[in-house]
Parts: C-alpha cells; structure tokens; sequence
C-alpha cells in the first residue's frame, strides 16, 4: 500500500485519532503530562466543527454539570491566552446576555446572582446601559448580562496553536486516515498500524471506528448549524451578543430553532447565527433556516440587513442524547479498556476542550479532577452505568 | 470646473470629473487610493471589472461599494475604508 | 413577461423566462438575440450597467475613441431583438430552474424561473504576484483598459504592458492610441513559443485583419518575447517596474504597469450548477489548470440538462469564438425551452440549418485556435518563483506567500490564514495560488458574489428544489 505519510509502524503513550480543538487540546495535555502523544489527523486540524463554530469561550448554567465543565475550562483558557498565538484572536470581549422583556430580564438577574454565588464577575444592564453598550442593537430591549471575562477567538488557528504546544513537548501529528481503533491498535490507511495503551477518538460525528451495535447507535447525533459572515464593519459589534431565547434553542430536543448569536471579528467582520437542526446530514445551506435564523439576528439589530454578507456555511455539531459531552473510557462491550472517547461537545466544544483535556488525562493517569467527573462519563449511557460511578 | 464637470467628494475633499466617470477612475486620476489594506497598504483597482474588489469603499454611507463599477453622480461622498 | 412579487420587505422581484442568458457580452448578446428570434421569452442579467461585456465595455464621456462598429451592431442588434436586459444585477445562487440575483440598482432581490440557461459569464486575468505587484499603479492589462473606458486619464501616462496573450496587443494598442507613452509591451512566452500561434492567426482570414492591425501597432510598440516582470517600485505609488528576460535585468521608470497574464473561464456558476469541468490540453491536469473549462458539444449542451455555456468559459479563444458559440446555444437553449423554430432539427428552413452547419464548422477551428493559444502563451515556470516571503498572494487579506506556501492547499490555508476568504472569494488568488502551489481550487458555494443580508432572506420557498 502506498505510504502517503511516511509513518511506519510506531508505539506511543496515547494515539489521539482527530486534530479538531478537542483532539489537540488532548494532545497538548497529555504531552504536558509527558506521554508520549501521536495525533492522527485525515484531513486538516480543526478542519470539521472546530472550523463551523463560533469560537466563543462562554460560561454556561443551564446545568449544574455544564456550569462545571464551562467554569472550569474558561479558567484554563484565561490562563492559556498569553501563549496564544495571534492567529488565534483571543478576545477578551464578554458576552452580553440579552433580554427582551421583563421575562428574560428576571432571567438576567437570576443568571448574575447564580454567577455571584460561585465568583464570576457579571453585571446587569438596564436598557439604557445597554445601548451604550451596544448601541446598533435595537430599541425597546429590556436590558442585559454582561459577562466581562467570556472571550472569543478564532478557532482553526487555535487548534493548530494548541497541536504546535503539544509538538512543542514532544508530540507528533499524523495526517492519514485511521480505519480501526480498538485495543490498543490504530490500523491507518496506508497500512501502518500505531500501538498505545490508550486510544482516544477525538472525531466529533464521526463514530464509525466504534464497533457498531446498540450502544454506539445514537451514542453522539449531528445537529447541523448555519453561519453567515459579513464583510468588515469594525466597531459596529463590541461584544459577544446572544438572546436569551439561545438556551431554549439549544435545549429544544428535536425541533429545528434558530436563535440570534452575533460575533464581532477582530477583522471587523460579524459572525452570526446559529440554528439547530436534527436528521439534516447534508451541508447544504437550508434557505428556510437561513431566513429564519438572520429575522432572528435582525430582528435584534436592524442595521444587519444592509450589511454586505460574504460568505455562509454550514457545520455539524456532535449532540449527545443529555446535551452533555462523553469524557472518559468507551466502556462498550468487548472489553477493551484502551479506547476513550473525547466527544459529544455539541455547541460547547471550543470552550470545554481544555477541561475535557484534563479530565481525561485525569482518568487516564488516575488522578484526582478539579471538578466531578461522572456527568461525562460514556458508559452513563449503559446498562451498568453505577460501574461507571465509581471510577 | 468646466461646463461638463461635476464635484464628488473624497474623504471630504472636493473633485471635478466628468460625469459618467468611474469613481475608482476619479480617484485614481486624483492620485488618491482607493482603499487601505488589512496590513495598511494603501491599494488602487486592479482588476477595473468588479472582480478583485480592491477598489472598494464607501458611497454615499453604503460601505463596501465596488468603486469601478460606479459611475461619479453629482455631489457623491466617497470614503476610503 | 414579469411577474412582481413583493415579500415581507418589499424586495423580491419574481420573474419567469423561457430562456435565461447570464452575462451580455459578445456570447450572451448572441445568445439572447438567437433565442428571442424564435420566439422564446429571453431574459439576460449582467453585472455591470449596460451590454456589451469586457471586450466592448463602454466608453465614458471623455474616454479614447467609442467603441468598434462591430461592437455597435452587436449591441443594436441584441437590443432590438426583444430579450430583456436586466443590467448591474449579480447572480447569488442558482440550481434546477430557479436564479435568485441581486439588483444593485433597485436594491432588491431577484427570483428568476428559467427552462434554460445560456451561462455566458466571460473570463478574467490571471494575476500573478510579484514583488510590489500590490501598489497603486500596477493594474491588469485589461484592468487598465477598463479604466481608462471608464474615464481614467492616461494621456501622457508612462505605461509598461507586460504578462502574457494576445490581449497585451489589444491593451497596447487602446493605449497608444489614448495618447499614453507606452515604454514598452513584454511577453512571457518565448518567441519561439509564439511563433506557431501567430501562423495560426495568419492563417484564419478574420483573424488576418485583427493580427495585421495589432502588427503595425507593436512595431510601433516594440513587443518583446521572453520578458517578464520581476518587480514593480515605488513608495505609496508605482514609480518603477524591473524586467527580466532570464539573463538580464532592467529597470524602466513609470507610471503604470498594465499586466496580466492571459484569461482564467468564469466557471464559478456553471460549477455551482454542476457542470463538468475539463481541459482544452489532455497533459494538463484539471485541478492544477487554472484554464480549466466547461465541457460543452457543438451546440453549447453542457453536462448538466438545460444548462448551456458559450464563449470564454468554454476556452478562451476570443471574439468571433464567442459569438459563433452564443448562436448555436441560444438556439439550442430556445430548442430545448420548447421553440425550435429556427433551431438545428430537421424542421428548421434550409437557410437556417446551412447556418448553423456552418457555425458548427467553425466551432471546431474555434477550438483549434483556443487549443493553439493556450499553448503559445503558456505560462513559463519562471513565473511561478517571483515571490519574495513578504509578497502578499491573497490581496483581500494580505497573507504572504511565506504564510501560505508550506500549507497543503486551499482549504487549509483558508482555515489557518483567511486567504481565499476575502469579497473576491478566491477569484484572484485562487489561479494565482493554483498556479504557484499547485493547489485545486475548493468548492463554489453561494452566495457567488457578496450581496447584503437582505439579498439573502428572500427567496426561500424558490429554492427548496435543490
């Protein structure tokens, strides 16, 4: 078989299969913690969802779990952003919760009491503040959230930042296709096979090195987005503004929902989106939800429809069945106690890949995590998940 | 200013052109760039067909306008991004 | 013929035609005239504000001599022959049947029904970057031209034309006669190279009559083969441009440099239709080709069932090529909306079909030529090492060459440095990249031009065929 890579066959510590900021921000962790550490990477870093997403660093409190893993790994990236590269276009720029009525803003001032309670700086904005703000969202809005030390950044070039760290500690990337991964062996395309007592997917949708069966069907779902980027318009945009509404858009099980999310870029450009969709595998745009999801976005800010739009894409975020990612062993029958999986990040990937790094190193070296770790366990989703509990 | 001539103004400065002139054209023939680059160069049209879009700017508050596709209408406000 | 529809903002006009023309240039205009003759509803859509396309672009008030008189029957012609023009308005997307388009003029957009479509969107230069290639003052060859139609003054302009084709002569030509100082008109390709070409020319009558006119005018200007720009000078502006012909260097003072290096097909539409794609020359490699072209028969059919092309996206291979084309795919486009009363079945009159066995006949010349010229005016490898690490490659962005060559291709190097990702969407530095790295150009995604949001929000009910 031909040899595209030039890899031959290879031990390591830990084979990582996938280089999107998940899989990197794996590597990165475990070459820190001095394994050995092979990245395998079939097309481009951060080339899948990592490339779709919106790259911003948010803490979530929609769940207990979600506000763990959100709170924690933002801390991890506030200590990373002085090593970031400036491709990477960390902003410290905030998200600004915004609230249409009286309703949201009960909401508001809930979300700023939780944040006080467990220490994170958030402030209320009344209307007025808010559009000193903000001052191209629309009038008439109840007022906001701000979370001054949400950030954002630009995602691709953050992966391949965290790969280069990892790189820099000793690791290798690979870029070829892994067709098998199970006990302790990745078999790649071209032939070569790598061995690691732990193996990590790190695929986001892609599942299909799973062995098929009941426990892997349905383990993680693609749930489609939309994006639409503008061409520059700096100083229109100053934080990260996302409806409150957002939460029930992405908790909505099944039904498509759109929700208005709008990214200043540190070139001046807007991204906006998002929407949700289930059962759609095709990265066709969707001109209903296209439509659906700008109203949305202009429906808050008005001055979004005479702005020049560029360029619109689509991506697929990896949904898990209780919105929240899968860190840990496979545990899926066959007993191959080298599999882990790093996954299911849906739309919080960007954020939680540093956490999900940890832990994962964590239960691989065995030491104690920062947070609790079984809300993210995979084998939660067996018929032994107590075994699961007491790992 | 002659007879056939009209004023477009550019970053606040006024110019006489010949109507029916391409803005790009007017700015060009008046030494002035068509717009700043991302790293700061001052750039002029390439292309002058609407494909490479260095000729772009403002006009008349609409931002982004490709300027060798325009033609100069009287008292037309031209601001280079 | 229109049908109006407002939407929720009043933006959406809605429209049907039997066959749909996109672009009104030489190809397009011949397609839509054919089309109207017999009978079919023809529509035609063109970015800029009037017919007449690149080649016969119109000339402000003030600019060097008026169009050809070619051009002027051309364009009486299409004018008078019933199709609609809807003018500065760009194609965003497009799929079975169905067009949507924004009007810069009316700030709106349109939806646009078809049962066929002629894509006669025409070519571009390939640009290729040099040291100093992005300072004001250095344009395309035709860049050039084009502006100075549109009013720019070059009389007493100090002018360098360089890069590559026959549209070189073209742009020399226009200049000199505009009252420019023309320093001098180099060429890429070696003599040696060109030579065969020029036979070719000699030996197709029309031709004889363009060669002969641009001959008299090179003398004058003194092309030289084998020459090409190393880099071009100057502190905010040209002042400067050095050549070289493989040995030596010189530098020539100027104001303008007007180069470009041959023509790349519009091929972005018909790939979004999903047209197959080929090369005129079986050596070269369709993903490294930025020539590559549209598959097409006689009659202009591409891959895709009433999806037709003609002129430049098919081969670059010029004005009477493109015309030739246009005829046959209008009349093909309006056979297969359903009016062939004038098309090549066998129940069109004698005259007619004596016509287009001619037209058909001369298609396979048109090929030959286009085939010959791609070989003349190949571009030299030398061309592909101009860059210094600082030269900027994507222009939207300003990423360098040093940034991007060690990058696997396009889409990589979208990801990690934005070039590509630019209001040109690839259209410069796309060939460019394709020509320095190698790299096969991505995929054609709409919206095909930028256009604003509102653009966008229009027509989703149109577009659930796709």
């Amino acid at each position: 078989m031909k040899q595209t890579s030039g890899i031959s066959d290879a031990n390591a510590d830990v084979v990582i299969v996938g280089a999107g900021i998940v899989g990197v921000a794996c590597a990165r962790a475990f070459a820190l913690a001095g394994l050995r550490t092979l990245v395998v990477e079939q097309s481009i870093v951060g080339g899948g969802a990592t490339a779709a997403g919106m790259g911003h660093i948010v803490v979530m409190d929609d769940s207990a779990a979600q506000w763990n893993l959100t709170r924690y790994a933002r801390e991890l990236w506030i200590d990373l952003k002085s090593q970031l590269p400036a491709a990477g276009e960390y902003r410290e720029i905030g998200t600004l919760w915004v609230a249409a009525d009286a309703e949201e803003m009960g909401e508001v001032e809930r979300k700023q009491q939780f944040l006080a309670d467990h220490g994170v700086d958030g402030t209320v904005l009344c209307a007025r503040e808010l559009h000193i703000a903000e001052p191209a969202l629309r009038r008439g809005l109840a007022g906001a959230l701000l979370v001054p030390q949400d950030a954002v950044l630009y995602p691709p070039a953050a992966a391949e930042a965290l790969l280069c760290m990892a790189e820099a500690e000793g690791a290798r990337r690979v870029y070829a296709r892994a067709v098998a991964a199970s006990h302790g062996q990745v078999l790649l395309d071209e032939g070569a096979i790598l061995h690691a007592p732990v193996l990590v997917l790190a695929t986001g949708t892609a599942l299909e090195l799973l062995p098929p069966g009941p426990e892997t069907a349905g383990l993680v779902r693609k749930r489609k987005g939309h994006l639409l980027i503008t061409d520059r318009y700096p100083g229109l945009v100053n934080h990260q503004i996302v409806e409150l509404g957002y939460l029930k858009s992405a908790h909505a099980s099944t039904a498509d929902s759109v929700a208005c999310n709008i990214q200043p870029r540190a070139t001046g450009q807007l991204l906006i989106g998002s929407s949700r969709q289930f059962g759609d595998d095709d990265e066709t745009i969707r001109p209903e939800l296209l439509t659906s999801m700008m109203e949305r976005a202009i429906a808050y800010m008005p001055a979004l429809a005479g702005l020049s739009s560029v360029r619109l894409w689509t991506g697929f975020r990896a949904a898990t069945r209780d919105k929240l990612p899968l860190i840990g062993p496979a545990q899926l029958p066959g007993e191959d106690c080298s599999l882990y999986l790093a996954t299911g990040h849906e739309g919080l990937g960007i954020t939680t890949s540093l956490a999900t790094a940890e832990l994962l190193v964590d239960q691989v070296l065995g030491r104690t995590s920062a947070i609790p770790r079984e809300p993210y366990l995979p084998g939660r989703f067996q018929a032994n998940a107590q075994q699961a509990a007491y790992d | 200013m002659t007879e056939q001539e009209i004023v477009i103004y550019v970053d606040g400065r006024a110019i006489a052109v010949r109507p029916g002139t391409a803005v790009a054209a007017a700015m060009l023939a008046h030494g002035m760039p068509n717009r700043i680059s991302r790293s700061g160069q001052p750039r002029a049209a390439l292309c002058g067909m609407g494909i490479c879009y260095e000729c772009r700017a403002a006009v008349n508050g609409v931002a982004h306008q490709r300027t060798c596709m325009l033609a100069c209408t009287p008292g037309m406000e031209i601001a280079t991004q | 013929m229109s049908d109006i529809k407002a939407t929720r903002d009043g933006t959406l006009q809605t429209t049907a035609c039997d066959v749909l023309v996109i672009g009104a240039g030489p190809a397009g205009m011949c397609a839509a005239t054919e089309a109207a003759a017999s009978g079919a509803r023809v529509l035609v859509i063109d970015e800029n504000a009037g017919a007449g396309g690149q080649i016969w672009r119109e000339t402000r008030a003030g600019a060097a001599h008026a169009r050809s008189a070619r051009a002027r029957f051309g364009i009486r012609r299409f004018a008078a022959s019933g199709a609609r023009l809807q003018a500065q308005t760009r194609v965003l997307d497009a799929g079975d049947g169905w067009l949507t388009a924004w009007d810069e003029a009316a700030g709106g957009s349109i939806l646009v029904r078809y049962r066929a479509i002629v894509l006669a969107t025409g070519a571009r230069e390939l640009f290729l970057p040099f040291p100093g290639w992005t300072l004001p003052g250095v344009y395309g060859a035709g860049g050039l031209q084009a502006l100075a139609k549109s009013g720019l003054p070059v009389k007493g302009l100090r002018v360098v034309v360089a890069g590559s084709g026959p549209l070189l002569l073209a742009v020399a030509d226009y200049l000199q006669r505009a009252g420019a100082n023309l320093q001098g008109v180099f060429e890429q390709a070696s003599l040696r190279r060109m030579l065969p070409f020029t036979r070719h020319v000699m030996a197709d009558p029309g031709k004889l009559l363009q060669g002969a006119g641009y001959g008299w005018s090179t003398r004058r200007s003194r092309l030289r083969t084998g020459c090409w720009p190393v880099a071009a000078h100057g502190a905010e502006v040209l002042e400067a441009v050095t050549m070289t012909d493989g040995k030596r260097r010189w530098t020539i003072a100027c104001n303008a440099l007007a180069c470009g290096f041959h023509l790349v097909p519009n091929t972005e539409l018909a790939r979004l239709l999903g047209c197959d794609l080929h090369t005129l020359d079986a050596a070269r490699a369709l993903q490294t080709d930025p020539q590559a072209c549209v598959e097409v028969d006689g009659w202009g059919r591409t891959t895709v069932e009433g999806v037709f092309c003609a002129g430049e996206p098919t081969g670059i291979a010029g004005l009477d090529a493109a015309e030739a084309a246009g005829t046959l795919a209008g009349s093909a486009a309006a056979a297969y909306a359903g009016f062939d009363s004038t098309s090549s079945t066998n129940t069109a009159p004698p005259v007619a079909q004596r016509r287009y066995a001619r037209l058909l006949k001369q298609q396979e010349r048109h090929k030959t030529f286009a085939r010959a010229l791609q070989r003349a005016f190949a571009l030299r490898v030398e061309l592909r090492q101009l860059c210094a690490p600082e030269t900027i490659v994507c222009r939207c962005e300003d990423v360098t060459f040093a940034e991007l060559h060690s990058l696997r291709g396009s889409r990589e190097a979208k990801l990690q440095t934005r070039c590509g990702m630019g209001p040109c969407q690839g259209r410069v530095c796309g060939p460019a990249t394709q020509v320095l790295f190698g790299w096969r150009p991505g995929s054609v995604r709409p919206p095909l031009a930028p256009a604003p949001v509102s653009a966008l929000l229009a027509v989703p009910e149109a577009t659930a065929s796709r």
